[in-house]
Protein backbone atom coordinates (compact mmCIF):
# COMPACT_ATOMS: atom_id res chain seq x y z
CA UNK A 1 0.00 0.00 0.00
CA UNK A 2 2.50 2.06 1.15
CA UNK A 3 4.52 1.40 -2.80
CA UNK A 4 1.45 2.22 -4.36
CA UNK A 5 0.75 5.85 -2.42
CA UNK A 6 4.61 6.57 -3.32
CA UNK A 7 4.24 5.09 -6.48
CA UNK A 8 1.52 7.21 -7.53
CA UNK A 9 3.25 10.68 -6.72
CA UNK A 10 6.66 9.38 -8.33
CA UNK A 11 7.87 10.58 -11.69
CA UNK A 12 9.81 7.24 -12.11
CA UNK A 13 9.39 5.90 -15.10
CA UNK A 14 11.12 2.16 -14.05
CA UNK A 15 7.31 1.06 -12.87
CA UNK A 16 6.39 -2.29 -13.34
CA UNK A 17 3.38 -2.65 -15.85
CA UNK A 18 1.01 -4.10 -13.27
CA UNK A 19 2.25 -0.47 -10.93
CA UNK A 20 1.58 1.35 -13.73
CA UNK A 21 -1.74 0.19 -14.84
CA UNK A 22 -2.90 0.95 -10.95
CA UNK A 23 -1.14 4.28 -10.72
CA UNK A 24 -3.25 5.23 -14.24
CA UNK A 25 -6.40 4.42 -13.17
CA UNK A 26 -5.92 5.34 -9.80
CA UNK A 27 -5.10 8.66 -11.01
CA UNK A 28 -8.06 8.73 -13.56
CA UNK A 29 -10.39 7.96 -11.26
CA UNK A 30 -9.23 10.09 -8.64
CA UNK A 31 -10.44 12.92 -11.58
CA UNK A 32 -13.33 11.19 -12.34
CA UNK A 33 -14.65 11.11 -9.14
CA UNK A 34 -13.53 14.75 -8.63
CA UNK A 35 -15.28 15.92 -11.80
CA UNK A 36 -18.46 14.01 -10.69
CA UNK A 37 -18.40 15.87 -7.68
CA UNK A 38 -18.28 19.69 -9.25
CA UNK A 39 -21.11 18.46 -11.37
CA UNK A 40 -23.10 17.92 -8.32
CA UNK A 41 -21.54 20.78 -6.78
CA UNK A 42 -22.75 23.25 -9.27
CA UNK A 43 -25.94 21.44 -9.74
CA UNK A 44 -26.95 22.11 -6.10
CA UNK A 45 -25.51 25.51 -6.36
CA UNK A 46 -28.05 26.29 -9.34
CA UNK A 47 -30.98 25.21 -6.87
CA UNK A 48 -29.40 27.14 -4.22
CA UNK A 49 -29.38 30.99 -5.72
CA UNK A 50 -32.22 33.08 -5.38
CA UNK A 51 -35.66 33.08 -7.26
CA UNK A 52 -35.64 35.82 -9.35
CA UNK A 53 -39.69 36.62 -8.18
CA UNK A 54 -40.50 36.52 -4.67
CA UNK A 55 -42.79 33.59 -5.29
CA UNK A 56 -43.44 30.19 -5.75
CA UNK A 57 -43.14 29.25 -9.56
CA UNK A 58 -39.98 31.73 -10.27
CA UNK A 59 -36.35 30.41 -11.30
CA UNK A 60 -33.04 30.68 -10.29
CA UNK A 61 -31.69 33.94 -11.53
CA UNK A 62 -28.30 32.56 -13.23
CA UNK A 63 -30.97 30.66 -15.28
CA UNK A 64 -32.88 33.77 -15.64
CA UNK A 65 -29.96 35.84 -16.66
CA UNK A 66 -29.14 33.22 -19.39
CA UNK A 67 -32.75 33.07 -20.69
CA UNK A 68 -32.65 36.83 -21.39
CA UNK A 69 -29.50 36.37 -22.81
CA UNK A 70 -31.15 33.92 -25.17
CA UNK A 71 -33.52 36.79 -25.80
CA UNK A 72 -31.03 39.14 -27.28
CA UNK A 73 -29.17 36.87 -29.27
CA UNK A 74 -33.09 35.48 -30.80
CA UNK A 75 -34.41 38.99 -30.76
CA UNK A 76 -31.84 40.31 -33.19
CA UNK A 77 -33.05 37.72 -35.65
CA UNK A 78 -36.39 38.93 -35.18
CA UNK A 79 -37.15 41.41 -37.86
CA UNK A 80 -40.79 42.34 -39.83
CA UNK A 81 -40.08 40.01 -42.56
CA UNK A 82 -40.35 36.85 -40.92
CA UNK A 83 -44.23 36.29 -40.52
CA UNK A 84 -45.94 33.31 -39.01
CA UNK A 85 -47.31 31.14 -41.37
CA UNK A 86 -50.51 31.72 -42.61
CA UNK A 87 -53.53 29.01 -43.83
CA UNK A 88 -56.43 28.91 -45.60
CA UNK A 89 -59.87 29.20 -44.02
CA UNK A 90 -60.61 25.33 -44.86
CA UNK A 91 -58.08 24.62 -42.39
CA UNK A 92 -59.11 27.09 -39.10
CA UNK A 93 -60.81 25.26 -36.34
CA UNK A 94 -64.42 25.61 -35.70
CA UNK A 95 -64.09 24.34 -31.98
CA UNK A 96 -61.24 26.92 -30.82
CA UNK A 97 -59.79 25.59 -27.76
CA UNK A 98 -60.58 27.74 -24.36
CA UNK A 99 -57.13 27.75 -21.99
CA UNK A 100 -57.37 30.27 -19.59
CA UNK A 101 -59.62 32.83 -17.88
CA UNK A 102 -57.38 34.61 -15.95
CA UNK A 103 -59.12 38.63 -15.73
CA UNK A 104 -62.47 37.43 -17.32
CA UNK A 105 -63.85 37.98 -14.18
CA UNK A 106 -68.18 37.82 -13.72
CA UNK A 107 -68.39 41.20 -12.99
CA UNK A 108 -67.87 42.73 -16.57
CA UNK A 109 -69.93 44.64 -17.88
CA UNK A 110 -69.70 44.88 -21.47
CA UNK A 111 -71.61 48.37 -21.99
CA UNK A 112 -69.41 50.36 -19.87
CA UNK A 113 -65.86 48.63 -21.51
CA UNK A 114 -63.45 51.28 -23.35
CA UNK A 115 -60.26 50.70 -24.47
CA UNK A 116 -57.83 52.86 -22.51
CA UNK A 117 -54.93 54.12 -23.51
CA UNK A 118 -52.19 55.99 -21.59
CA UNK A 119 -50.00 58.18 -22.98
CA UNK A 120 -46.47 58.96 -22.33
CA UNK A 121 -47.33 62.66 -21.59
CA UNK A 122 -50.13 61.51 -18.78
CA UNK A 123 -53.27 62.55 -21.22
CA UNK A 124 -55.52 58.83 -21.34
CA UNK A 125 -57.60 58.18 -24.76
CA UNK A 126 -60.47 55.87 -24.61
CA UNK A 127 -62.32 54.27 -27.55
CA UNK A 128 -65.44 52.41 -28.12
CA UNK A 129 -65.32 48.88 -29.81
CA UNK A 130 -66.69 50.91 -32.71
CA UNK A 131 -63.84 53.32 -32.99
CA UNK A 132 -61.23 50.67 -33.57
CA UNK A 133 -63.87 48.47 -36.21
CA UNK A 134 -63.44 52.07 -38.23
CA UNK A 135 -59.55 51.08 -38.87
CA UNK A 136 -59.23 48.75 -41.53
CA UNK A 137 -59.85 45.55 -40.67
CA UNK A 138 -57.01 42.65 -41.15
CA UNK A 139 -57.32 38.90 -40.95
CA UNK A 140 -55.33 36.60 -39.80
CA UNK A 141 -55.23 31.92 -40.06
CA UNK A 142 -52.25 31.07 -37.96
CA UNK A 143 -51.08 28.44 -36.19
CA UNK A 144 -52.13 29.21 -32.71
CA UNK A 145 -49.43 27.98 -29.66
CA UNK A 146 -49.73 27.49 -26.56
CA UNK A 147 -46.37 27.35 -24.11
CA UNK A 148 -48.12 24.05 -22.61
CA UNK A 149 -46.82 22.37 -26.48
CA UNK A 150 -50.38 22.18 -27.88
CA UNK A 151 -51.29 24.11 -31.24
CA UNK A 152 -54.14 24.96 -33.36
CA UNK A 153 -55.02 26.59 -36.40
CA UNK A 154 -57.43 29.72 -35.26
CA UNK A 155 -58.69 32.30 -37.58
CA UNK A 156 -58.94 35.63 -36.32
CA UNK A 157 -60.16 39.72 -37.04
CA UNK A 158 -59.05 42.90 -36.12
CA UNK A 159 -57.34 46.20 -36.73
CA UNK A 160 -53.21 45.74 -36.80
CA UNK A 161 -51.37 47.18 -33.43
CA UNK A 162 -49.41 49.34 -35.98
CA UNK A 163 -52.09 50.71 -38.25
CA UNK A 164 -53.67 51.55 -34.54
CA UNK A 165 -50.73 53.69 -33.17
CA UNK A 166 -50.11 54.76 -36.47
CA UNK A 167 -53.94 56.08 -37.19
CA UNK A 168 -54.02 57.67 -33.36
CA UNK A 169 -50.35 59.19 -33.69
CA UNK A 170 -48.96 57.24 -30.83
CA UNK A 171 -45.30 57.50 -32.57
CA UNK A 172 -43.79 59.34 -28.99
CA UNK A 173 -45.39 55.99 -27.40
CA UNK A 174 -43.64 53.21 -29.93
CA UNK A 175 -40.47 55.09 -29.62
CA UNK A 176 -40.52 53.37 -26.39
CA UNK A 177 -39.23 49.73 -25.73
CA UNK A 178 -42.12 48.48 -24.39
CA UNK A 179 -46.13 48.54 -24.50
CA UNK A 180 -48.14 47.15 -21.54
CA UNK A 181 -51.58 45.33 -21.67
CA UNK A 182 -53.85 44.79 -18.79
CA UNK A 183 -57.74 43.39 -18.55
CA UNK A 184 -59.99 45.61 -16.98
CA UNK A 185 -59.99 44.00 -13.25
CA UNK A 186 -56.07 44.17 -13.51
CA UNK A 187 -55.55 40.29 -12.86
CA UNK A 188 -53.61 38.99 -16.17
CA UNK A 189 -51.27 41.92 -17.51
CA UNK A 190 -48.78 41.11 -20.45
CA UNK A 191 -45.37 42.82 -21.37
CA UNK A 192 -44.39 43.24 -24.91
CA UNK A 193 -41.40 43.97 -26.53
CA UNK A 194 -42.23 46.93 -29.40
CA UNK A 195 -40.95 45.71 -32.07
CA UNK A 196 -43.03 42.51 -31.74
CA UNK A 197 -46.01 45.09 -30.74
CA UNK A 198 -45.51 46.42 -33.97
CA UNK A 199 -44.93 43.64 -35.95
CA UNK A 200 -47.57 43.29 -39.09
CA UNK A 201 -49.13 39.91 -37.60
CA UNK A 202 -49.98 41.91 -34.26
CA UNK A 203 -53.77 42.71 -34.00
CA UNK A 204 -56.19 43.97 -31.36
CA UNK A 205 -58.94 41.34 -32.24
CA UNK A 206 -62.31 41.30 -31.97
CA UNK A 207 -63.52 38.49 -34.15
CA UNK A 208 -63.13 35.00 -34.25
CA UNK A 209 -64.29 33.21 -37.16
CA UNK A 210 -65.95 35.91 -38.46
CA UNK A 211 -67.90 35.86 -35.49
CA UNK A 212 -67.43 38.57 -32.52
CA UNK A 213 -65.40 37.22 -29.75
CA UNK A 214 -67.24 35.08 -27.19
CA UNK A 215 -66.60 35.46 -24.13
CA UNK A 216 -64.17 33.12 -23.06
CA UNK A 217 -62.11 34.14 -25.67
CA UNK A 218 -61.88 37.94 -23.88
CA UNK A 219 -64.84 39.62 -25.48
CA UNK A 220 -64.37 42.46 -26.78
CA UNK A 221 -61.00 43.04 -27.63
CA UNK A 222 -58.22 40.98 -26.95
CA UNK A 223 -54.28 40.79 -28.35
CA UNK A 224 -53.44 38.01 -31.08
CA UNK A 225 -49.80 37.64 -31.62
CA UNK A 226 -48.10 35.03 -33.65
CA UNK A 227 -45.04 35.77 -32.92
CA UNK A 228 -45.32 34.76 -29.81
CA UNK A 229 -46.54 31.76 -27.27
CA UNK A 230 -50.59 32.10 -26.36
CA UNK A 231 -49.11 33.87 -22.90
CA UNK A 232 -48.58 37.14 -24.55
CA UNK A 233 -52.27 37.06 -26.32
CA UNK A 234 -54.03 38.62 -23.65
CA UNK A 235 -57.90 38.20 -23.12
CA UNK A 236 -60.10 41.39 -22.59
CA UNK A 237 -57.67 43.78 -22.69
CA UNK A 238 -58.40 47.05 -20.80
CA UNK A 239 -55.51 49.17 -20.82
CA UNK A 240 -52.80 49.54 -22.80
CA UNK A 241 -49.53 52.07 -21.80
CA UNK A 242 -45.95 52.00 -23.16
CA UNK A 243 -42.39 52.24 -21.04
CA UNK A 244 -38.77 51.76 -21.37
CA UNK A 245 -39.41 49.37 -18.47
CA UNK A 246 -40.35 45.94 -19.00
CA UNK A 247 -44.03 46.06 -17.71
CA UNK A 248 -45.27 43.35 -15.41
CA UNK A 249 -45.78 40.21 -17.02
CA UNK A 250 -48.20 37.65 -14.82
CA UNK A 251 -46.14 34.34 -16.37
CA UNK A 252 -43.31 36.16 -16.18
CA UNK A 253 -43.67 36.21 -12.76
CA UNK A 254 -44.24 32.44 -12.07
CA UNK A 255 -40.97 31.80 -13.59
CA UNK A 256 -41.87 31.86 -17.74
CA UNK A 257 -39.62 33.18 -20.07
CA UNK A 258 -40.51 37.53 -20.21
CA UNK A 259 -40.08 37.43 -24.45
CA UNK A 260 -41.97 34.41 -24.83
CA UNK A 261 -41.10 34.57 -28.75
CA UNK A 262 -41.45 32.13 -31.42
CA UNK B 1 -13.74 11.11 -26.71
CA UNK B 2 -13.63 10.05 -23.12
CA UNK B 3 -13.90 13.66 -22.32
CA UNK B 4 -17.02 14.64 -24.56
CA UNK B 5 -18.72 11.19 -23.57
CA UNK B 6 -18.79 12.04 -19.95
CA UNK B 7 -19.97 15.69 -20.50
CA UNK B 8 -22.77 14.70 -21.99
CA UNK B 9 -24.30 12.15 -20.13
CA UNK B 10 -25.42 14.46 -16.96
CA UNK B 11 -26.60 17.12 -19.98
CA UNK B 12 -28.53 14.82 -21.39
CA UNK B 13 -29.98 13.73 -18.24
CA UNK B 14 -31.06 17.07 -17.62
CA UNK B 15 -32.21 17.98 -21.19
CA UNK B 16 -34.38 14.75 -20.64
CA UNK B 17 -35.69 15.51 -17.14
CA UNK B 18 -36.73 19.27 -18.16
CA UNK B 19 -37.69 17.80 -21.30
CA UNK B 20 -40.24 15.95 -19.58
CA UNK B 21 -41.47 18.37 -17.90
CA UNK B 22 -42.28 20.45 -20.59
CA UNK B 23 -43.94 17.73 -22.40
CA UNK B 24 -45.61 16.59 -18.94
CA UNK B 25 -47.74 20.20 -19.28
CA UNK B 26 -49.96 18.77 -22.09
CA UNK B 27 -49.09 14.98 -22.26
CA UNK B 28 -50.78 13.98 -25.69
CA UNK B 29 -48.43 11.24 -27.09
CA UNK B 30 -49.44 8.11 -27.38
CA UNK B 31 -48.14 4.76 -29.80
CA UNK B 32 -51.20 3.10 -31.53
CA UNK B 33 -54.14 4.42 -34.54
CA UNK B 34 -57.56 5.11 -34.53
CA UNK B 35 -58.70 5.32 -30.93
CA UNK B 36 -56.22 1.91 -30.41
CA UNK B 37 -53.96 2.80 -27.91
CA UNK B 38 -50.65 0.34 -27.55
CA UNK B 39 -49.34 2.56 -24.99
CA UNK B 40 -49.52 6.04 -23.89
CA UNK B 41 -46.96 8.24 -22.83
CA UNK B 42 -47.37 8.52 -19.65
CA UNK B 43 -49.94 6.06 -18.12
CA UNK B 44 -52.06 7.46 -15.52
CA UNK B 45 -50.12 5.30 -12.98
CA UNK B 46 -47.21 6.61 -13.41
CA UNK B 47 -48.02 10.00 -12.67
CA UNK B 48 -49.62 8.89 -9.58
CA UNK B 49 -46.66 6.95 -8.50
CA UNK B 50 -44.53 9.55 -8.88
CA UNK B 51 -46.35 12.60 -7.88
CA UNK B 52 -45.16 14.33 -10.90
CA UNK B 53 -46.63 18.28 -10.41
CA UNK B 54 -46.97 21.27 -13.17
CA UNK B 55 -43.65 22.52 -13.67
CA UNK B 56 -43.39 24.17 -17.31
CA UNK B 57 -41.67 27.16 -16.35
CA UNK B 58 -39.15 25.46 -14.46
CA UNK B 59 -38.53 22.36 -17.22
CA UNK B 60 -38.12 25.23 -19.75
CA UNK B 61 -35.88 27.07 -17.85
CA UNK B 62 -33.30 24.65 -17.56
CA UNK B 63 -33.69 23.26 -21.08
CA UNK B 64 -32.98 26.47 -22.74
CA UNK B 65 -30.08 26.67 -20.47
CA UNK B 66 -29.16 23.64 -20.56
CA UNK B 67 -29.42 23.11 -24.52
CA UNK B 68 -26.15 25.18 -24.99
CA UNK B 69 -24.15 23.10 -23.56
CA UNK B 70 -25.57 20.45 -24.84
CA UNK B 71 -25.13 22.06 -28.40
CA UNK B 72 -21.31 23.18 -27.42
CA UNK B 73 -20.54 19.35 -25.81
CA UNK B 74 -21.92 17.98 -29.26
CA UNK B 75 -20.40 20.37 -31.46
CA UNK B 76 -16.57 19.82 -30.27
CA UNK B 77 -17.14 16.39 -30.36
CA UNK B 78 -17.79 16.23 -34.06
CA UNK B 79 -15.04 19.24 -34.55
CA UNK B 80 -12.41 16.90 -32.57
CA UNK B 81 -13.47 13.69 -34.44
CA UNK B 82 -13.10 15.02 -37.52
CA UNK B 83 -9.30 16.86 -36.45
CA UNK B 84 -7.96 14.10 -35.08
CA UNK B 85 -9.20 11.60 -37.46
CA UNK B 86 -11.11 8.97 -35.13
CA UNK B 87 -14.14 9.57 -37.53
CA UNK B 88 -12.40 6.86 -39.58
CA UNK B 89 -12.63 4.51 -36.36
CA UNK B 90 -16.55 5.07 -36.02
CA UNK B 91 -18.06 5.98 -39.24
CA UNK B 92 -19.72 2.32 -40.78
CA UNK B 93 -18.23 1.38 -44.03
CA UNK B 94 -19.65 -0.75 -46.19
CA UNK B 95 -19.26 -3.87 -44.65
CA UNK B 96 -20.57 -2.83 -41.84
CA UNK B 97 -24.34 -3.25 -42.41
CA UNK B 98 -23.26 -6.87 -42.94
CA UNK B 99 -20.69 -7.55 -40.05
CA UNK B 100 -23.27 -5.51 -37.71
CA UNK B 101 -26.35 -8.40 -37.85
CA UNK B 102 -23.39 -10.63 -37.25
CA UNK B 103 -22.24 -9.03 -34.10
CA UNK B 104 -25.84 -9.00 -33.31
CA UNK B 105 -26.06 -12.63 -33.48
CA UNK B 106 -23.29 -13.62 -31.74
CA UNK B 107 -23.65 -11.02 -28.98
CA UNK B 108 -27.38 -13.21 -28.70
CA UNK B 109 -24.91 -16.63 -29.00
CA UNK B 110 -26.69 -17.53 -32.22
CA UNK B 111 -23.17 -17.55 -34.07
CA UNK B 112 -20.18 -18.49 -32.50
CA UNK B 113 -17.83 -15.97 -34.20
CA UNK B 114 -17.58 -12.14 -34.19
CA UNK B 115 -16.57 -10.82 -37.38
CA UNK B 116 -12.83 -8.60 -37.05
CA UNK B 117 -12.94 -5.25 -35.63
CA UNK B 118 -10.79 -2.56 -35.32
CA UNK B 119 -11.66 -0.41 -32.13
CA UNK B 120 -15.08 -0.50 -32.62
CA UNK B 121 -16.94 -3.35 -34.47
CA UNK B 122 -19.80 -2.62 -36.91
CA UNK B 123 -23.11 -2.69 -34.33
CA UNK B 124 -20.98 -0.14 -32.61
CA UNK B 125 -20.11 2.13 -35.28
CA UNK B 126 -23.68 2.16 -36.58
CA UNK B 127 -24.94 2.70 -32.92
CA UNK B 128 -22.37 5.82 -32.17
CA UNK B 129 -22.82 7.16 -35.30
CA UNK B 130 -26.38 7.00 -35.27
CA UNK B 131 -26.46 8.37 -31.78
CA UNK B 132 -24.31 11.78 -33.23
CA UNK B 133 -27.05 12.16 -36.08
CA UNK B 134 -29.75 11.69 -33.29
CA UNK B 135 -27.96 14.65 -31.69
CA UNK B 136 -28.48 17.02 -34.15
CA UNK B 137 -31.57 15.92 -35.16
CA UNK B 138 -32.82 17.04 -31.44
CA UNK B 139 -30.56 20.47 -31.91
CA UNK B 140 -32.59 20.97 -35.24
CA UNK B 141 -36.15 19.69 -34.34
CA UNK B 142 -35.29 21.30 -30.96
CA UNK B 143 -34.57 24.69 -33.30
CA UNK B 144 -37.50 24.72 -35.20
CA UNK B 145 -39.87 23.95 -32.11
CA UNK B 146 -37.85 26.62 -30.18
CA UNK B 147 -38.50 29.72 -32.68
CA UNK B 148 -40.95 28.24 -35.46
CA UNK B 149 -41.52 32.14 -36.63
CA UNK B 150 -37.42 33.14 -37.18
CA UNK B 151 -37.09 29.44 -38.10
CA UNK B 152 -39.97 29.04 -40.14
CA UNK B 153 -38.01 27.09 -43.08
CA UNK B 154 -36.50 24.97 -40.29
CA UNK B 155 -40.38 24.09 -39.29
CA UNK B 156 -41.31 23.30 -42.74
CA UNK B 157 -38.64 21.34 -43.33
CA UNK B 158 -38.88 19.40 -40.04
CA UNK B 159 -42.62 18.74 -41.08
CA UNK B 160 -44.16 21.55 -39.38
CA UNK B 161 -44.21 22.66 -35.86
CA UNK B 162 -46.41 19.53 -34.53
CA UNK B 163 -44.44 17.25 -36.32
CA UNK B 164 -41.16 18.68 -35.55
CA UNK B 165 -42.31 18.14 -31.64
CA UNK B 166 -43.00 14.83 -32.37
CA UNK B 167 -39.85 14.02 -33.71
CA UNK B 168 -38.26 15.67 -30.94
CA UNK B 169 -40.08 13.29 -28.86
CA UNK B 170 -39.55 10.33 -30.51
CA UNK B 171 -35.38 11.15 -30.49
CA UNK B 172 -35.72 11.41 -27.00
CA UNK B 173 -37.36 7.83 -26.41
CA UNK B 174 -34.57 6.25 -29.52
CA UNK B 175 -31.55 7.48 -26.26
CA UNK B 176 -33.88 5.80 -23.27
CA UNK B 177 -33.54 3.13 -25.54
CA UNK B 178 -29.63 3.41 -27.06
CA UNK B 179 -29.35 4.14 -23.24
CA UNK B 180 -30.66 0.75 -21.99
CA UNK B 181 -28.48 -1.18 -24.59
CA UNK B 182 -25.79 0.61 -23.57
CA UNK B 183 -25.68 -0.34 -20.34
CA UNK B 184 -25.91 -4.07 -20.65
CA UNK B 185 -23.42 -4.23 -23.38
CA UNK B 186 -20.93 -2.05 -21.08
CA UNK B 187 -21.83 -4.35 -17.83
CA UNK B 188 -21.20 -7.37 -20.21
CA UNK B 189 -17.91 -6.12 -21.93
CA UNK B 190 -16.63 -5.71 -18.32
CA UNK B 191 -14.57 -3.63 -16.60
CA UNK B 192 -11.43 -3.11 -18.38
CA UNK B 193 -13.89 -1.76 -20.69
CA UNK B 194 -15.51 0.48 -18.59
CA UNK B 195 -11.76 1.68 -17.17
CA UNK B 196 -10.73 2.35 -20.60
CA UNK B 197 -13.37 4.65 -20.94
CA UNK B 198 -12.60 6.91 -17.67
CA UNK B 199 -8.73 6.16 -18.21
CA UNK B 200 -8.25 6.22 -21.50
CA UNK B 201 -6.19 3.00 -21.65
CA UNK B 202 -6.71 -0.78 -22.35
CA UNK B 203 -5.13 -3.60 -20.68
CA UNK B 204 -4.63 -6.23 -23.28
CA UNK B 205 -3.25 -9.65 -22.18
CA UNK B 206 -0.88 -11.07 -24.52
CA UNK B 207 0.59 -14.59 -23.95
CA UNK B 208 -0.11 -14.20 -20.15
CA UNK B 209 1.88 -10.93 -20.56
CA UNK B 210 0.44 -7.99 -19.32
CA UNK B 211 0.91 -4.84 -21.45
CA UNK B 212 -0.78 -1.28 -21.44
CA UNK B 213 -1.86 0.06 -24.68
Amino acid sequence: MKKFVKNIFSRNSNLSVEELIRKKTFISFFFFFLAIAAGIGVWKWIWRQPLDQNMSGAIQLPLRSILNANEKIFDKTLSPNHLAKSYPVADAAKNVRVNGNIGLGKNFDPSSWRLKVIKNDGDTLFFTLDDLKKLPKTEIIFNFKCIEGWNQITWWGGVKFSDFVKYYHLENETNLKYVGMTTPDNEYYVGIDMPSAIHPQTLLCYEMNRQPLPMNQGFPLRLIIPVKYGIKSIKRIGTIFFSNQRPADYWFERGYDYFAGL
Amino acid sequence: MRWFHWINFPILIVMTWSGLLIYWANDVYRLGWGNTTLLKFFPQSFYDAFHIGFKLAQGMAFHFVFMWLFFINGFSYVLYTFISGEWRELVPNRHSFKEAWFVVLHDLHLRKTAPPQQKYNAAQRIAYSAIVLMGFGSIVTGLAIYKPVQFWWLCEIMGGYAFARILHFALTIGYSLFFLVHIIQVILAGWNNFRSVVTGFEVVHEENENTSA
